[in-house]
């Protein structure tokens, strides 16, 4: 165990090192996502007619799979980090217009008349009302692509290394050492986890107004429309 | 250097159409590991989601299991589980069900989460027993989405099947990953894209499963 975090020099980073790395692979392309989704999303939700295509089209993307998508992008950018960072962004760009779009539209019809009447223009209205409102649906979805991108940088290891901490598992194949590749997938899933529960505490702070306890709240079944019970489902149907 | 005339030469070239590396048994090896992955996780997953769903209970829990099983890398649990059981196919369906069964079971839940109370209400003051109550009532209303959270876990399950090339089993990730070692592009971009038609189909399967099973009521309300 006191060679857990040893790591095998050919890897040129220490177990921090490799962490930092992981996380930027990983969470600079679900910012990428997030920063290209939210104007696709409020165009869906203006145009209406835009969402189902634009749906089936981020369906199809979703399910081109990783490792193809890697391989195809070596003919352009090689086999650097940037290879493994485009198709990161475009899962979560997929995971996230739909929770947008959804988070988005759910805001009641009543609070949209009021801001109007309060004399908020269409773009303050956005930023002050429509977004704070969908935060619930919006973190959902990015705790899904959050979670899904730490955990697929790994694969970054067969195009070259450049998976960061899934490197650990190439050395624990030729090094024969198998603590390696524990020490990978743990650091891995710990991280993801972290990063989920970040994300959970970031919505609470931006969600003062919501009840605590949400579950307990929904086993009432109450037929009152509440942002949050329809973020659930939405958001597994981004994932698709 | 262009994909598309790698991809028309990998099919074009007659040999990779028979014998043991040819396209329809890598083909057919794929679909057959996707299915075993797809049946096991199903098996786990709907039948919990189910009846925590009906009554409503263990959403927490549930979410927790779902984070935990994303969280874990399906290739690094590949790798470790090669090193503890050694080769063979459990250290491919291992990554492949823990995969798939976060989506199975959150979107099951959810799905008869958000049954319309009233017609269940109705259902169980007729004198309906609990069990039918949840599959004559709750699971035809709850089908489309059920079969979405399905339809997920299966376009992940064939995506990341590839991966299973890598310990040395069959598949269509063979294509890749000897192409990767082997430094033939012409194999690794065909590889990729019969992932994606496979992919793809899967898409359409569901589509076609969604079509016959959900009643024509349930579908024209959503």
């Amino acid at each position: 165990m006191n060679r857990f975090f040893d790591l095998p020099s050919d890897l040129q980073h220490s177990w921090f090192g490799l962490i930092g790395l992981h996380l930027r692979e990983a969470l600079l392309p679900v910012l990428a996502g997030l920063v290209v989704a939210l104007p696709v999303a409020q165009l869906c939700v203006r145009f209406r007619w835009l969402y189902p295509p634009v749906l089936g089209l981020t369906t199809v993307l979703y399910a081109i799979p990783s490792l193809a998508f890697f391989v195809v992008l070596i003919d352009y950018t090689g086999q650097t980090e940037l290879t493994v960072m485009i198709p990161l962004a475009v899962y979560s760009l997929v995971v996230l217009v739909p929770a947008i779009v959804d988070g988005v539209r759910s805001v009641p019809q009543e609070t949209l008349a009021a801001a109007t009447a309060m004399g908020f223009g269409p773009v303050r209205r956005y930023f002050q009302v429509q977004l704070p409102i969908a935060v619930p649906a919006i973190v959902a979805g990015l705790r899904v692509a959050t979670v899904s991108s730490i955990s697929l940088v790994s694969v970054g290891m067969l195009i070259g290394n450049q998976g960061a901490l899934g490197n650990l598992l190439n050395d624990a194949n030729i090094y024969h050492r198998p603590e390696l590749a524990v020490n990978s997938v743990v650091t891995t899933a710990a991280l993801a986890i972290l990063a989920d529960a970040a994300l959970v505490l970031v919505r609470l702070v931006l969600t003062p107004w919501m009840p605590r306890g949400t579950r307990r709240v929904r086993r009432t079944r109450t037929a009152t429309a509440r942002p949050e019970p329809a973020a659930q489902p939405v958001l597994e149907d981004a994932v698709r | 250097m262009n994909v598309l005339n790698f991809v028309n030469a990998f099919f074009s070239d007659g040999a990779h159409w028979h014998g043991y590396d040819g396209i329809p048994t890598r083909l057919a090896e794929h679909v057959q590991y996707s299915l075993i992955a797809l049946a096991i996780a199903a098996a786990v997953a709907l039948p919990v989601g189910l009846v925590t769903g009906h009554y409503g209970r263990g959403g927490n829990a549930l979410a927790l299991i779902a984070t935990a099983g994303r969280a874990l890398p399906s290739f690094g649990l590949l790798v470790l589980m090669v090193i503890l059981v050694g080769f063979g196919m459990v250290p491919v369906m291992v990554p492949l069900v823990v995969l798939a069964v976060p989506p199975i079971l959150v979107t099951t839940y959810e799905a008869l989460r958000s049954v319309d109370p009233s017609p269940v209400d109705a259902a169980r003051g007729m004198g309906m027993h609990e069990s039918r109550i949840l599959f004559r009532v709750e699971v035809p209303v709850a089908l489309p989405l059920i079969l979405s959270g399905l339809r997920s876990a299966a376009i992940q399950i064939v995506s990341t099947a590839t991966i299973a090339a890598y310990i040395g089993v069959g598949g269509l990730g063979r294509y890749i990953i000897d192409g990767l070692y082997q430094r033939d592009y012409e194999k690794v971009v065909g590889g990729a894209t019969l992932v994606a038609v496979l992919a793809l189909a899967t898409l359409g399967v569901f589509w076609g499963a969604a079509r016959v099973a959900v009643s024509p009521g349930v579908r024209r309300g959503a």
